[in-house]
């Protein structure tokens, strides 16, 4: 057995409500990290998996306090040295790497001095020693022409990159445990896969313990050993990834593993009910009672304790684990019936041009447009009536650019949209009359941002209604109710804030003020992707419900692929604002045709740990669109020379439906890909 | 967060319960106590003083020229031989109604343009601020001693001159507030649904910028008595005899080596009305959660 590096014994940490109260954001947690191990912490949104994390550097944040146990590294309690003492220790044996690199690196400082102010403050090189580790470092973290790297401010990089720098810099002080905090959440599918991979070569090489803090169960798949899984501030379950991943025995493991939606599954995914208890909200008994379908009565009264397994080397917080093993089964998925797409279009988008160039003043005046290359260019898509159309892409294809000037919020350049077949558009929002404006509503991605924070929810819903029907009194109130009984939530939520709502109802209200306008198309950005993977499901499965009984149509734009293919009947692939592939989504993702969605999908993590993404390109990230030839040529790993670079890619109509943008005959990519 | 429970049974609260909240918060930590005393002490003091003044404020008695304060005149007596407490009590009365309604007058005209500006955004913005800034660039004294002369004294000059100079800074902070918001979805929704400017402005920008306004328009009030003061002080402010502490620091001072007490009374009033108003404005604005760097953790 492996030596500990790190002991956490019993520690609860919390803090001190304004009433007095003493309220816990982490309970007796005890766990242990070992040498040369990578752990991963796993947990929705408060369920203090960042708390543990940084207690294991020593550092509570401003407010809160240790309320019992310790946390030892190399049988020193972190918690009670002092700022020196920890100073000595903080990067140079313990190092972190934020969630956000862009942030946490200086923006008027050079990389190369940023290293080597970490390898100053970290290591006893002398100078010249210190400048060749920044050029090691730099190619460690697998930083192209190290040299010129180090020259550069953080702004002339990537997020992938300035992710990487962010490793360098905690490599520098040579740390035995690396803390993670999140650290691919805010990248590109594409370009988490390849930090993962170099994350995994780092623990390889070095033999460092790292702490993978994630709510993403595909990431901690990829890179961990073992893997804690944290309910509302205890540790439920713990084990190796494999037992933990495939055989959940926790029910709230199983649950989350079951809302996940899936490459390799079809349909939409199980929804746990219920949300995670807030702290100092918790009940006698077990915290996950409220939630669970494998309740007792024991469950209700008494806390359970954390059991250790040893035939299956886990430690499981529940009195019904071994009853519940043999009930699990085989994941279930809703399927939503898969309708056959009837041609009745609603919405046609034609050689839609986009661009963000403005206009300089004389051309202004001659009513010239001089963008030749816009961020958006040549969009042709034909929606129909009670369809899922989904935009997927990486950041910067534009795919949110394309749903704004849908709404009419973004001035097109070129080309026109059609509503119901022969309405012409205007692209400016102030020509289209009320009932255009109606027709096409939008479900925007942070609900805390889309709600007015000074607006009851029943002033929120009233807007539209007052608006478009000019309903007043009790007529108003009683469609507010309706509209709050079809979401899913009772008429007493009518005069609640939004603060005073969980991410899911208030996402919920979301969907229900765009309801209430009667539309015909909803226009949904990234509308799962500030939720919870329990609550995501909830909320995929209310839209589908809400599209089956009112035949409305969805325009869904994602980066999430699992969540695009349980929900979508129809994708379009975009790649710097040029279309890539379209085509029903079953087809798309068994057989991606084009390139670019073969490198997407490949790239896609799941939460398996026998599944491996394939990485088939490489994760440079291009800041325009090339000006002729095809978008995709400059990551194209199936290029064929001048062609792509000069001509741009003729559309291919495929047997199923779908249909490419690429030199390279269709059949012949399928052999190749095969 | 702590009693989120609580937090889900709440009902919505009346203004008026609403209103009572942020005092109870005030007056808890010691500098807003302090200030809210401040402040209400000299405003009943404005507005009972005629009532119990002891003397006449403009019975002059040259027997009297520049008595030491005593049993009979507490605060002693000035050049003409007047009462200076009853000229202290009395002096802040104009100054602060002419000021009071002045800072109303600059919160609705400087917060509006503000909003407006913010939420229109492009040419309009651009032409509007750079007047504003234009405006800015005039030193305030210069441009009221120009109205003041060609208008006259008068409260009905007094009053919208002083709301338009010290309107321009809210139009500035109002336009700011109304950037922070304008970014997130709940405008781009409203706009996307088709409301109109005002409606926008109106039900989604004013509640959200409300606090912002008036807590800058608590602090404009006090500049604008330290304006109006000196106003006074130049003689551009009341007129004989109307009691008015910039009036009366200004007929005082070159006295002031002899008879320090006819300057020190209406300094200490003016000098604690302003240090009232502003302690006060600061514990609205924390009451309000505008200040962040004291809100606890999680």
């Amino acid at each position: 057995m492996k030596t500990n590096i790190q002991e956490i014994k019993d520690l609860s940490i919390g803090f001190k409500s304004q009433k007095g109260k003493q309220i816990s954001i982490l309970r007796n947690i005890t766990t242990n990290i070992r040498k040369g191990e990578t752990v991963g912490i796993v947990g929705e949104s408060g369920s203090g998996k960042s708390t543990l994390a940084l207690a294991m550097m020593g550092y509570i944040k401003h407010g809160l306090f240790t309320t019992g146990g310790e946390c030892l590294f190399k049988s020193q309690n972190l918690l009670s040295l002092n700022n020196k003492e920890l100073e000595d220790i903080r990067g140079r044996k313990i190092a972190m790497i934020p969630q956000n690199a862009g942030q946490a690196l200086t923006p008027n400082l050079k990389i190369g001095y940023q290293i080597e102010e970490a390898l100053r403050l970290h290591t006893d090189y002398s100078k010249t020693e210190r400048e060749q580790k920044i050029s090691e470092l730099l190619n460690q973290v697998r930083l192209p022409s190290p040299k010129i790297m180090a020259l550069r401010y953080p702004h002339e990089l990537s997020g992938g990159q300035q992710q990487r720098v962010a490793v360098a810099m905690a490599l520098a002080g040579n740390p035995e445990l690396l803390l993670l905090d999140e650290p691919t959440t805010g990248l590109d599918v594409t370009t988490q896969a390849h930090v993962l991979e170099l994350l995994k070569d780092i623990a390889k090489d070095t033999g460092t313990s790292m702490v993978y803090v994630s709510h993403d169960l595909g990431a901690i798949a990829q890179v961990c050993d073992r893997v804690i899984v944290m309910y509302a501030g205890e540790i439920v379950l713990e084990g190796p990834v494999r037992k933990i991943l495939k055989e959940p025995i926790h029910p709230y493991t199983y649950g989350l593993l079951n809302s996940i939606p899936k490459l390799s599954l079809a349909g939409l995914p199980d929804s746990m009910p219920g949300s995670q208890p807030q702290p100092g909200n918790i009940e006698n008994g077990c915290s996950f009672y409220d939630r669970c379908n494998f309740s007792n009565e024991k469950c209700k009264t008494q806390v359970p304790e954390l059991e250790y397994l040893s035939e299956m080397d886990t430690s499981v917080r529940c009195f019904n684990h071994s009853e519940f093993i043999s009930k699990t089964s085989e994941q279930k998925t809703k399927n939503h019936s898969q309708k056959e797409i009837t041609i009745d279009e609603i919405l046609d988008l034609k050689d839609v041009s986009i661009s963000y160039a403005k206009q300089g003043i004389i051309d202004q005046f001659l009513n010239k447009v001089t963008d030749t290359n816009p961020t958006v260019k040549d969009i042709n898509i034909n929606i129909n009536k009670g369809e899922t159309i989904a935009l997927v892409g990486e950041s910067g294809s534009g795919k949110s650019t394309i749903l704004k000037s849908i709404a009419g919020l973004l001035k097109t350049k070129d080309g026109h949209i059609k509503f119901n077949k022969e309405k012409l558009l205007s692209s400016d929002l102030k020509k289209r009359n009320s009932d255009d404006l109606r027709s096409i509503q939008l479900i925007f991605q942070n609900p805390d941002e889309s709600l007015n924070p000074n607006h009851t929810v029943e002033q929120i819903l009233s807007q539209p209604l007052k608006l478009y029907f000019g309903l007043t009194g009790s007529k108003l109130k009683s469609s507010i109710a309706e509209l709050l009984e079809k979401v899913r939530l009772g008429a007493f939520y009518m005069s609640r804030y939004p603060r005073q709502l969980s991410g899911g109802e208030k996402q919920r209200i979301a969907v229900a003020r765009a309801f209430a306008a009667r539309p015909d198309i909803i226009l949904c950005d990234e509308v799962t992707s500030a939720l919870d993977v329990s609550v995501q499901a909830a909320v995929l499965d209310l839209l589908q419900k809400l599209k089956e009984e009112l035949g409305t149509t969805y325009v869904f734009v994602s980066h999430d692929l699992a969540v695009v293919k349980a929900i979508s009947d129809r994708v379009a692939v975009l790649y710097q604002g040029r279309l890539c592939e379209i085509g029903p989504s079953k087809d798309v993702y068994q057989f991606p045709s084009h390139p670019y969605t073969e490198v997407l999908i490949g790239a896609v993590l799941e939460p398996d740990p026998d599944i491996k993404p394939k990485l088939v390109a490489e994760d440079i990230v291009e800041e325009k669109p090339p000006e002729i030839g095809c978008s995709f040529q400059g990551r194209c790993p199936r290029i064929i020379g001048d062609k792509c670079k000069n001509e741009t890619p003729p559309w291919q109509f495929g047997d199923n439906g779908n249909a490419i943008r690429c030199h390279i005959d269709i059949e012949k990519l399928k052999i190749q890909q095969s | 967060m702590e009693n989120s429970k609580n937090i889900f049974n709440e009902k919505p609260k009346s203004s008026l319960a609403k209103a009572l909240d942020i005092i109870s918060t005030m007056v808890s930590k010691p500098s807003g106590f302090i200030g809210l005393t401040i402040l209400v002490f000299h405003i009943s003091l404005a507005l009972t003083s005629p009532w119990f003044a002891p003397y006449d404020y403009k019975a002059i008695n040259p027997s009297l020229m520049l008595n030491a304060p005593s049993s009979e005149f507490w605060f002693g007596t000035d050049s003409l031989g007047r009462d200076v407490f009853t000229r202290t009590i009395l002096g802040g009365r104009t100054a602060l109604t002419i000021t009071f309604f002045g800072s109303i007058i600059a919160l609705l005209w400087g917060g509006l343009l503000g909003i407006f500006c913010g939420l229109v955004g492009g040419r309009i913005d651009d032409i509007v601020m750079r007047i504003v800034d234009a405006f800015l660039s005039i030193p305030w004294i210069l441009a009221m001693l120009l109205i003041v002369s060609l208008l006259g004294t008068t409260t009905e000059v007094l009053i919208p001159a002083l709301g338009f100079f010290y309107g321009k800074g809210i139009v500035r902070v109002a336009r700011a507030a109304t950037h922070d918001v304008i970014a997130k979805d709940f405008i781009v929704s409203a706009k996307a649904r088709g409301h109109s400017n005002l409606s926008i402005i109106w039900n989604e920008i004013l509640p959200n910028v409300r606090d912002a306004i008036l807590v800058e328009g608590a602090m404009r009030w006090s500049w604008m008595l330290l304006g109006f003061s000196s106003l006074s002080f130049l003689g551009f402010g009341v007129s004989p005899p109307t009691p008015d502490w910039g009036l009366m620091i200004s007929n005082a001072r070159g006295l002031m080596s002899f008879a320090w007490w006819a300057v020190i009374a209406p300094i200490v009033g003016l000098s604690s009305l302003i240090i009232g108003i502003n302690l006060t404005a600061d514990a609205f604005a924390k009451a309000l959660g505008i200040d962040r760097s004291t809100k606890a953790p999680v």
